[in-house]
């Protein structure tokens, strides 16, 4: 077995961690998503413009830089209205971010964007013939939603958002850098301190490799699922 | 020029001093970016002529690598290279200790083993989708295994891979912020100088954004014009 110098334990928590951070930015991230795709399929030219906004900009500017932007920056903003509300009004109130916080909702801000464009294409190769029968059958928006549009955009949107999936999770090692203490982070301080890099990252790179694995398996499995009834030529 | 540096002056955080480091980090970023696309593409090649051989002795490896450095994030790829490099026995008194020991080798060899597994699998997949009827066209000409990859599979392959690839252009600069957490300063590494010394976090930050989000512009254009011209004879017509 490896040594891991008594690390071994906080190491198994930061990736418990590592797998909060993710699921929960996914989450965030697919309800922005749905929002963000509804809102550029739409005739609302205001709600249009909004989210071809921030598509564009997120995907355009690494993520890294999104992160520090929205810690840093954020605190930074933060603490300025707070300082206001204390001048104005004499309220004294702080905001502090939490670096979990932080975490998972720039990660899903960021992914949202991805999402987005994902959902888009798939609502979007939604046969329109299908909502129009769906319309005849005198079923209101939420019920065309829920038992046409959903399911059969899910078979389209699969493959781009297991894509999505995978690189999300490859992108929670970056919150170590704004501070979190997830797996990345107890990885490289317990590789300082005892001067074994090889010992504490190659079980961290393994760890990743298994979720990925893990996770390409599920989607596979989804995809016979809600491929169901699809005649592959 | 004269009315901009007195502008400059006046303005706390970008003055003349900033402006000159970020243009450092710009040079850095994109020196790292370029190298590390260059390098990963010219081993590519190979790589994806490897994993498309029905010789599994042959594929399987490549597969291995691909799987492993597409698997993984970049920033423990970089860590395990930028802290484990010290420890290859006999590495500090060899002749590449000097090149070695500065952030800049072992970050690009980094991004190098990265981006040459997502190009390799990019072009595996378009080695895979060359049309049956141009390998046997080659065939029947009489070419060797050699003359029909260089001269009909690879040239096809390159204009199918052209899109991807260029996703995947956009998605190493991206990466490439990664690089300021080992010391080195490229552009967010300059962000973050300027944050520490104003502490002016905001502003560093969406300044270094624009600046990212200009050069994503260029790289769609340069690769839309590309695909313009190399993919000319797939446009639909009309």
């Amino acid at each position: 077995m490896i040594d891991f110098h008594g690390y071994g334990p906080s190491i198994f928590y930061g990736a418990i961690l590592t797998i909060e951070i993710a699921f929960l930015s996914l989450f965030l991230a697919v309800i922005l998503g749905l929002m963000g795709a509804i809102a550029k399929i739409s005739n609302n030219r205001f709600a249009n413009g909004i989210a071809t906004l921030y598509t564009t900009l997120i995907r355009g500017v690494p993520d890294l830089v999104l992160m520090l932007l929205i810690f840093f920056g954020g605190q930074m903003l933060t603490n300025n209205f707070s300082d206001w509300l204390y001048e104005q009004y004499e309220i004294d109130v702080f905001f502090n971010i939490n670096e979990f916080i932080a975490g998972v909702i720039t990660i899903g801000f960021i992914f949202g964007a991805y999402m987005s464009e994902t959902f888009r294409g798939a609502f979007q190769s939604v046969d329109n013939g299908q909502i129009e029968a769906g319309k005849a059958y005198g079923m209101s928006n939420v019920q065309i939603f829920k038992r046409i549009m959903f399911p059969q955009m899910m078979r389209h949107a699969l493959p781009g958002l297991g894509n999505n999936w995978m690189v999300l999770l490859k992108t929670t090692a970056l919150v170590s850098i704004i501070g979190l203490a997830d797996m990345v982070r107890l990885a490289s301080e317990a590789a300082k301190a005892v001067h074994e890099p090889f010992t504490f990252f190659i079980p961290v790179a393994a760890v990743y490799l298994t979720l990925t694995a893990v996770s390409e398996w599920f989607i596979k499995k989804l995809e016979v699922r809600y491929s169901a009834g699809v005649v592959k030529g | 020029m004269e009315s901009l540096i007195a502008l400059l002056d006046q303005n706390e955080i970008f003055n003349v001093q900033t402006l000159l480091h970020y243009w450092d980090g710009f040079v850095m970023t994109v020196q790292l970016v370029f190298l590390s696309l260059i390098v990963g593409a010219v081993l590519s090649v190979p790589l994806a002529l490897m994993r498309t051989s029905s010789n599994h002795w042959i594929s399987k490896p490549v597969w291995l690598y691909t799987y492993i450095f597409r698997g993984t994030p970049l920033l423990i790829q970089l860590y395990i290279i930028y802290y484990g490099v010290v420890f290859i026995e006999g590495i500090q008194d060899s002749m590449f200790w000097p090149v070695v020991k500065e952030a800049f080798y072992p970050c690009l060899l980094a991004f190098v083993l990265n981006t040459a597994a997502y190009t390799t699998e990019i072009l595996r997949g378009a080695l895979v989708a060359t049309p049956k009827g141009e390998i046997e066209a080659a065939k029947a000409y009489g070419m060797s295994w050699w003359q029909m990859t260089r001269r009909i599979v690879l040239p096809s392959a390159f204009r199918r891979a052209l899109p991807a690839y260029g996703n995947e252009v956009i998605f190493m600069l991206h990466a490439s912020a990664i690089a300021s957490v080992v010391t080195i300063v490229d552009l967010t590494g300059a962000a973050r100088d300027v944050y520490a010394q104003h502490y002016a976090p905001f502003e560093a930050y969406s300044f270094v954004a624009l600046i990212y989000l200009c050069l994503t512009f260029c790289l769609i254009y340069l690769f839309k014009y590309l695909e313009k011209k190399m993919l000319a004879h797939l446009r639909p017509l009309s």
